[in-house]
């Protein structure tokens, strides 16, 4: 199972950090400080497998890529392959850059909630959905395509203003 | 990669492209990528934290406005800051209507809650209706946030339109509806388990994605229990084969691949499927080749991917060469250089690696070599973690493998030293057992010698600063044993040493503990050789310091030496003989020493005592003093202890410390006590006596009793930074000069080579032995049945890691496997070594997959024909390689430390 999905940049600043168990803010916080601190202490051209057991418990492995201003992580445990993972990053900075067309840092930071709507069709609960990038082109399309439609000009109601729930 | 190298782009392309963002947003990510200090973020997140709540309390809010406040919540949280004022919002926003907030809202909310938040109940309804919504895009949301926001007891709410949806027209939703459901499956098994038909069913669905989906599920049960999916074989193979033929449609394919990903999902449910079955592994092999042209294939592929320089493609190298080893040995002789390269290697997840692979080719011929290596990369990394694997590991094939005692011993030093807080407590008692029970069964000589060259080391270290606890513990308590067993070390010499150590960790109570009681034991031996004790001024100034001290433990110590100080030698003697350290101590748990007192006691008017359990068992049935009254009638002595538990400690303990002839009370006759003393009575006086604390007292801090007190001790984090002399202490037994590995010429020079040689090749010396065994039982093999070849000179095994190889391409030829398994193993029972081969493919067929086969085959032919002479020397040893392997696989399994007693130790230390 795919334990985490992290993209941060290589000044250690998360871009997008999906854990598909819940952790929270405070863990989640330490683990990317965790990640990119030894992935930040690799030289270059090493390869791009790591054990990470001190960080996400026994039995845990990271694949990244670097790409870039950014490292793209892949966290998961053993009944995963190391390879199938380091290409499913290469499938999903694929699928990215044909959703935004040579893909950069940038676009990735202002486009947060379609980044999430990309991954989500292709880990799914933390496991591979979807590996093809055309059938995540089709659907992360469709989507925009029917809430652009649904985006007409009304207003929200404000039933829960008053309203405080939370912790 | 050429993607992503377009980053000096306009910002203002971010406000036109996809998802549409208000310049809010664009500020908001700008302002803080521009943000110099964490401070400086900080402050920027806190003020949009404020203009948040204070705009998500407007009324009205246009839809998109809205999502992007959402979004920007999220951002917020990734950052690290509590957004938790916004989740009912999020909550809202998924109970509307149109697709865009619904999404939005779900989005955050998978992001933000936990499966038991409280804000789930007002989600749950919302996802039940969503599930049935005509828009399939909804119902994809909807699935999504299952997977993550439905826990255990809100399973049966949505399960029913999770199973609907798995008929659902869109294989998009069919394919979610897999996913959630193995979800559920992960999170409660109980609760789907009369479902899991249906992954079976999805497999054959029309869509290619289907299916692919349905293999993690599957994937999951498989793993759980093999038998029950053994019907799927054929269906995964021509699945398999499908794929292989490129039948499905050209947009699986990735980079030319035919969808590697069903591929690698595929082989590895049947890996799993095969393990040791044949038929199934029939069933595979029609169209993978059988084992020795596959062997070879993979050898190949190997070679290739260890010379490559990506090292993406080294590390597969060798984590491939760590899984053929197992099969076929001379593999790794081959890429001998290439694997010392990798060592080398700035890369360190290539380097743990490779370290994984010698772990796995470890044998006594070369164990020195690779434990060196280790401990230096241990002593060079600082991440604890791995340091404490590392370590492990060094001290389980220092034990399985030691040429020698005096090695042991230095590994076990170096180790000590360099990662003393880390290790597992029962190494330390491991190696006090070891130095005190000795190897040899009737070598005293060769016992005594290794105790010298133990405290000779340790005299050595004990001066280095900041050893850790551990170690400490360690150097006390041999110092104290036999310090001055050879006399060569005279007893203040290694008093005044012990003291020092006491005071120089004087923070540390178990150490000071076991320096005390090392004291305790170098005066009981002084007196007992009837030599005149003078108490260095620092000792005495010690204990007088310990007489006092907060920790009763310490106290009780000090008490006890002073106590004996002032015993005659004939008393210290019987309290602490020399060299007894491994003499069973008998405890009288029934305290039946004690009769005497208490007939006694009774005879001149004391009460009888009433256990607990009794006493409170009267109050509910009758009247109390009846009872007992008749009972005591009826068996005259039924309670063996005495009146007060209490105060019995502090008598029996004086009683032993003065020599009071012992056998005055075993005179007393109480076999009456002995007839009627009941389990209870008996558990009660064990438990009020605490005779583990009585056994502690005794100032023997032997392995079991240390245990308690030591483990109390906090870690300490002090890491030894100083490097262990070496020389002084058994040096002979390193048979190269470490300095020489360090070299690093390039490419093939001597020096590698050499290392190549000694890690690989195995000592010139053990090559020789081995030939000569071989060759000396060559004409017995005339008889087995299958024909050896005749020119003995290049079938001699290479003296390889895995001592079993013969090149499996030339042994075997490629006709059905397991027909020629059978008849090797029929020839072999006639051979009279059936129950070891048997053995062997017992033991191995479990562990390997697919493979299996080959290893078995390389095995068997191994064994069966290769040489007995040394096979079964081998197994006489004790460790040979495939106990390492499996026992290798059960540590890694199981992710623990070296058993404390391993018999193979003994074994090998003897040979």
């Amino acid at each position: 199972m795919i334990k985490a999905v992290m993209m941060m940049n290589t000044q250690g600043k998360p871009r997008l950090a999906k854990f598909y168990d819940f952790l929270p803010v405070e863990k989640q916080q330490e683990l990317i400080r965790g990640v990119f601190s030894v992935l930040s202490s690799r030289p270059e051209n090493v390869s791009n497998f790591l054990e990470i057991d001190s960080l996400f418990g026994p039995d845990s492995r990271l694949v990244y890529k670097h790409y870039a201003t950014l490292y793209f992580v892949l966290v998961f445990d053993g009944s995963e392959n190391e390879l199938a993972m380091l290409d499913l990053i290469q499938v999903l900075v694929e699928t990215l850059d044909k959703c935004f067309s040579n893909v950069c840092e940038l676009d990735i930071v202002f486009n947060y909630s379609k980044l999430h709507t990309v991954l989500d069709e292709i880990v799914f609960g933390g496991q591979v959905l979807e590996t093809r990038t055309d059938e995540v082109m089709k659907a992360v399309e469709e989507i925009s395509k029917l809430e652009a439609a649904s985006n007409s000009i009304s207003l929200v109601p404000k039933s829960v203003s008053g309203w405080r729930g939370g912790r | 990669m050429e993607q992503l190298k377009t980053i000096g782009r306009e910002l203002a392309m971010g406000s036109q492209g996809g998802f549409g963002q208000s310049k809010e947003f664009l500020d908001l990510v700008k302002s803080i990528g521009e943000s110099r200090s964490k401070a400086e973020e900080d402050r920027i997140v806190l003020s949009e934290i404020d203009i948040l709540k204070r705009k998500l309390l407007e009324p009205d809010i246009p839809k998109r406005k809205m999502k992007e406040y959402i979004i920007r919540l999220v951002y917020i949280e990734m950052l690290g800051h509590d957004a938790s004022f916004g989740y009912i919002h999020a909550v809202k926003m998924t109970h509307h209507d149109t697709l865009l907030l619904k999404r939005t809202g779900y989005l955050a909310v998978t992001l933000f809650l936990d499966e038991d938040h409280d804000l789930i109940i007002l989600i749950v309804n919302t996802i039940q209706k969503d599930l049935r919504s005509d828009n399939y895009l909804v119902v994809c949301a909807a699935l999504n946030a299952v997977c993550r926001l439905i826990n255990e007891e809100t399973i049966p709410a949505v399960l029913p339109q999770v199973v609907d949806l798995l008929n659902h027209q869109k294989e998009a939703v069919r394919k979610k509806a897999i996913m959630a459901l193995h979800r559920f499956h992960r999170k409660s098994p109980s609760s789907v388990s009369h479902l899991v038909s249906n992954f079976r069913r999805k497999l054959c669905d029309n869509d290619p994605g289907v299916m692919g989906a349905t293999l993690c599920p599957l994937f999951d049960l498989i793993s759980e229990d093999v038998d029950s999916y053994k019907d799927l074989v054929s269906s995964f193979v021509s699945i398999l084969k499908q794929v292989t033929e490129r039948r499905l449609p050209k947009s699986y394919d990735y980079h030319q691949m035919p969808a590697p990903f069903i591929q690698i999902k595929l082989l590895k449910i049947m890996a799993l499927l095969s393990g040791g079955d044949k038929s199934a592994s029939e069933m595979m092999y029609m169209f993978q080749l059988p084992s020795p042209q596959l062997l070879e294939a993979a050898a190949d592929a190997i070679s290739k991917f260890l010379k490559s320089d990506s090292h993406n493609l080294k590390y597969m190298g060798i984590d491939g060469l760590g899984r053929l080893i197992k099969i076929s040995s001379d593999i790794a002789e081959q890429h001998q250089l290439a694997v010392i390269d990798c060592l080398e290697d700035p890369d360190d997840t290539l380097k743990r690696k490779t370290f994984e692979l010698l772990y796995k080719m470890t044998k006594s011929s070369n164990v020195e070599v690779i434990v060196d290596r280790m401990i230096d990369y241990m002593i060079s990394i600082n991440d604890n973690h791995y340091k404490t694997e590392i370590a492990s590991r060094c001290v389980e094939l220092a034990e399985q493998f030691a040429p020698s005692n005096q090695w042991f011993i230095q590994i076990m030093n170096k180790v000590f030293e360099h990662a003393g807080d880390l290790v597992n407590i029962k190494v330390a008692h491991n190696l006090m057992r070891l130095i005190a029970e000795g190897f040899g069964e009737d070598d005293d000589d060769a016992d005594n010698k290794l105790r010298l060259s133990a405290v000779e080391s340790y005299l050595q270290i004990i001066s280095e600063p900041k050893l850790p606890s551990l170690f400490l513990q360690v150097i006390s308590w041999v110092l104290g044993e036999y310090g001055t067993a050879d006399g060569k070390y005279s007893a203040s010499y290694i008093s005044g040493k012990l003291c020092d150590v006491a005071d120089a960790y004087s923070s540390d109570e178990t150490v000071k503990g076991y320096a005390v009681s090392a004291l305790m034991k170098i005066y009981a031996f002084e007196i007992a050789c009837g030599r005149k004790v003078d108490v260095l001024p620092e000792c005495q100034s010690l204990i007088e310091e310990l007489l006092a001290s907060h920790s009763t433990d310490l106290q009780q110590r000090a008490y006890e030496l002073q106590a004996l100080l002032a015993l005659d030698a004939r008393a210290v003697e019987s309290i602490l003989p020399l060299d007894a350290s491994c003499e069973d101590i008998e405890v009288d748990k029934d305290l039946s020493f004690l009769n005497g007192y208490i007939q006694q006691a009774i005879e001149s008017g004391a009460q009888p005592y009433i256990s607990e359990r009794e006493r409170s068992g009267m109050f509910e049935t009758t009247d109390y003093h009846s009872q007992d009254h008749h009972e005591v009638t009826s068996h005259a002595l039924r309670f063996e202890a005495y009146e007060l538990p209490k105060p019995s400690v502090p008598s029996q303990a004086s009683t032993e410390l003065v020599p009071v002839p012992e056998p005055s009370y075993y005179s007393e006759p109480h076999q009456p006590v002995s007839t009627s003393s009941s389990v209870s009575e008996r558990e009660s006086s064990e438990i009020k006596l605490r005779l583990d604390g009585v056994k502690q007292k005794w100032g023997r801090p032997s392995y079991q009793s240390s245990t308690s007190a030591s483990s109390s001790t906090p870690p300490r984090a002090a890491n030894g930074t100083s490097t262990h002399a070496d020389g002084g202490v058994a040096s002979s037994s390193s048979s190269k000069p470490r300095s020489s590995y360090e070299s690093k010429k390039p490419e093939i020079d001597p020096e590698k080579q050499r290392l190549a040689a000694s890690l690989f090749g195995g000592s010139s010396l053990s090559r020789s032995d081995r030939k000569s065994s071989s060759g000396g039982h060559k004409p017995a093999k005339g008889t087995a049945n299958k024909p050896p070849k005749e020119n003995p000179i290049p079938v001699q095994p290479p003296p390889d890691l895995l001592d079993f190889g013969e090149p499996t391409a030339t042994s075997v030829t490629a006709t059905d496997p397991f027909k020629e398994l059978e008849g090797l193993m029929d020839s072999s029972s006639q051979d009279g070594g059936s129950t070891d081969v048997m053995g062997l493919y017992s033991d191995a067929a479990p562990v390997t997959t697919t493979t299996s086969v080959d290893s078995l085959l390389s095995e068997l032919s191994g064994s069966s024909k290769g040489n007995p002479g040394t096979y079964q020397s081998q197994t006489s040893k004790g460790p040979n390689s495939k106990e390492a392997l499996e026992k290798d696989a059960l540590v890694r399994q199981m992710g623990v430390n070296p058993t404390s007693q391993n018999p193979t130790l003994f074994k090998d230390l003897l040979g």
